[in-house]
């Protein structure tokens, strides 16, 4: 197989990874009728508290020694579940306890989590005193980017299928595992019910405030992990403010895209991350052009919207009661 | 025994829609909240950087207030926010739920920069002209395709406008690196001498044309919405869609005329920040005021005249923190914290502004059952 085709589809493949993290999550929470338009802020807290807790992890070790491996993973990943957690919390109790406006919500969430994102991230860095805007975690990304040991000896077979890190392999593994509970298992079905219509479930004794809670941190928490392989596999470790870009904004268009249907986002991110650098890999574009290429993937999504609406098809639609706050006593 | 197990499954208080919104209680509600927000962001302030809350709230007032030039720069700031958060409001009262108008008002915005570049011989009145009707036809247009397909496909508006902020933002950045010879993809500041197409200043202070402009939009959008038939309309459509065509209301013309609308004045104020304050164009010319904007008409109830109010307090807050991060030292994106966190605490103010929590008193509960129990007896 020529590099360059290799090249490519693994450079689609780590593109795609953060936006199936972020989608899988924002499916999981759209399902339960909410939309989360604060995912792109959740993936930067994810992010910047994988950071924060490596970057302390990383100082407590004495200058050449080690780190403990189990350690130095266990810590970010921690770290950024709890701060995508925290996220979740703040939205489904504004949006679930309060009934607050899920667009509002989202915003600001959005506003506030990129703010965060930058403001612990721009200190870390006046900390380090580094001349680069940028902190680097290089050793526990290292650890994190470790593939398979004989992944290099197996040619193209290797580099295309097994050179990742694990949080690579766990994304699919948790768009899958989601799918699996959403099509086929009764608490999927509950939950689906839920986003349907609230009143029906609430009437067939589903705990409905539950299983928005539920799902919209579950979600978040996934969606975080987005950013945590963004910064400590695909950045190798380098944290520079901005830096995760409109990522959040295309894991939320990869909803549509895959039709709310976790197991289709794994294909659908492959081609999101592919359109994503496809430009990179045209000879002679120009930077203009390569604006323009760069807006392909919410091109598709609105061609993929419309289509679906017009079709018109019951199982392609978005959950009936998404973004309408469920109150008990109002018909 | 039956009784205990009774109150055992008594929740501790239950939530009741009010009737009545009385609007001084409602503004009661927000401040409270408002001061919360400010009281909490600083503590963090403190947590942070150790200065005295005395310090932090007389340095988030110097932001907008420090001198003449802040003032003016705050209202401007203000204008511009208000009319973006009155132009999104038509469709926000139809219950269409317009988050495009960041890329509206870019397209209008990038319009407006293009004849400001490219018709530099034509006359003054008739080049300001074009350019605000440039701007108007940029953001009518998108505005105009999500609402075609919300009238005939259903297709959900909100994600619709949402991706077009993005395409929105791409195409000013092609633009951008197109004009922009040294290839950077920073325009400058546009006609920098000749000063062409740029608005005028009024009394001697730029920036009053476009906050009058904003102030007369303001006032056009509160009679349409509140004494037209087509604001009748729209209240109709948003209340029930089915109501609307039982009465007779074209529910298709209502909703591309409306988001037409919409979107023509989000693409009117980017021009304006555009031709009026900025006097260039990047991908960050609306800067999310098109995002904020949705806050503010939501906190204001969709009502224009709030809109006046929310938007100098969204602003003042946004200039005080970034005034309050140069001041002591902290990055920037310290004023994104507190704006997210003044805005949480606003949005969760609003329900105790719609409902009520009516705490279930065991004792009087006793007692009914109490009562209930001699009569029985």
């Amino acid at each position: 197989m020529p590099s360059i085709v290799i090249s490519f589809l693994q450079r689609a493949f780590v593109q795609g990874v953060p936006l199936l993290y972020g989608s899988t999550g924002e499916i999981i929470t759209e399902k339960s009728g909410h939309l989360n338009l604060g995912i792109p802020g959740i993936m930067y807290v994810g992010a910047i508290s994988s950071v924060i807790g490596s970057f302390i992890y990383e100082s407590s070790v004495p200058a050449g020694a080690d780190l403990n491996p189990i350690l130095a993973i266990f810590i970010p990943v921690l770290c950024s579940l709890l701060g995508s957690l925290i996220m979740g919390l703040i939205y489904s109790f504004l949006t679930v306890t309060l009934r607050a406006n899920q667009n509002v919500t989202g915003l600001a969430l959005t506003t506030f989590g990129i703010g965060v994102g930058n403001f612990f991230g721009g200190s870390l860095i006046k900390i380090t005193g580094s001349d680069v805007p940028s902190i680097a975690l290089s050793k526990t990304s290292t650890i994190f980017r470790t593939s398979l040991p004989f992944a290099d000896k197996l040619g193209w077979f290797g580099e295309l299928f097994l050179s990742f890190g694990f949080l690579a392999y766990m994304s699919i593994i948790v768009a899958l595992l989601a799918a699996h509970i959403l099509k086929s298992t009764r608490v999927g079905l509950h939950l689906r019910a839920v986003g349907e219509n609230p009143a029906t479930a609430d009437a067939a004794g589903i705990n409905v405030f539950k299983y928005k809670y539920f799902a919209t941190c579950i979600g978040s928490m996934i969606a975080g992990l987005g950013g945590l392989y963004y910064i400590m596999d695909y950045a190798n470790g380098v944290w520079s403010n901005d830096g995760f870009g409109d990522r959040g904004w295309l894991a939320i268009a990869l909803v549509i895209f895959s039709l709310w249907r976790p197991n289709w986002s794994i294909l659908g991110s492959f081609i999101f991350g592919g359109l994503y650098v496809v430009y990179l890999f045209i000879k002679n574009t120009t930077l203009p052009q390569q604006e323009l290429f760069k807006m392909a993937p919410y091109v598709v999504t609105i061609v993929i919207l419309v289509l679906v609406s017009m079709k018109n098809k019951r199982e392609n639609q978005p959950p009936a009661h998404l973004g309408i706050p469920y109150f008990r006593e109002e018909r | 025994m039956e009784n205990k197990k009774h109150t055992k499954h008594e929740p501790l208080f239950h939530i009741v829609k009010r009737g009545q919104k009385k609007l001084v209680r409602s503004w009661v509600v927000r401040f409270t909240a408002i001061l919360l927000a400010v009281v909490l962001s600083g503590l963090i302030a403190f947590m942070v950087a150790r200065i005295s809350p005395v310090k932090f709230f007389l340095t988030l007032v110097t932001g907008s207030f420090g001198s003449s030039r802040k003032i003016w720069k705050f209202l401007q700031s203000a204008a511009i926010l208000l009319g973006i958060s009155v132009a999104i409001t038509p469709a926000f009262r139809m219950r269409f739920w317009n988050t495009g108008a960041e890329g509206q008002a870019l397209v209008g915005g990038l319009a407006a920069a293009a004849v400001m570049q490219f018709c530099t011989n034509v006359p003054t009145v008739p080049l300001i002209l074009l350019i605000v009707i440039s701007g108007i036809a940029a953001g009518a247009l998108w505005g105009l395709l999500p609402a075609v397909c919300k009238a005939k496909w259903n297709t959900n508006e909100t994600l619709f406008t949402l991706m077009m902020n993005y395409i929105a933002i791409q195409i000013t950045s092609f633009f951008v690196y197109t004009w922009d010879k040294s290839g950077h993809g920073n325009l400058g500041i546009i006609n920098r001498k000749t000063k062409i197409g740029w608005l005028p200043s009024f009394f001697g202070n730029e920036y009053a044309i476009p906050i009058i402009f904003v102030l007369i939009i303001t006032y056009g959008i509160f009679i349409y919405l509140s004494f037209r038939k087509h604001g009748y309309e729209i209240s109709v459509v948003g209340e029930s869609v089915n109501t609307a065509r039982y009465v007779g209301i074209n529910v298709t013309k209502v909703i591309i005329r409306t988001m037409v609308l919409s979107g023509a004045l989000c693409g009117l104020m980017g021009a304006l920040v555009v031709s009026g304050v900025d006097h260039t164009i990047s991908r960050d010319t609306i800067g999310g005021q098109g995002f904020t904007a949705i806050m503010v008409s939501w906190m204001s109830g969709f009502n224009p005249f709030y809109m006046i109010f929310s938007s100098l307090l969204i602003i003042f807050l946004e200039r005080g923190g970034a005034e309050v991060s140069t001041v002591l030292g902290l990055n920037a994106s310290f004023s994104q914290i507190i704006s997210g966190l003044i805005i949480f605490f606003i949005i969760g103010s609003e329900f105790f502004v719609n409902y009520k929590v009516v705490f279930n008193h065991r004792k009087r509960h006793a007692k009914v059952l109490k009562d209930a129990g001699k009569e029985e007896s």
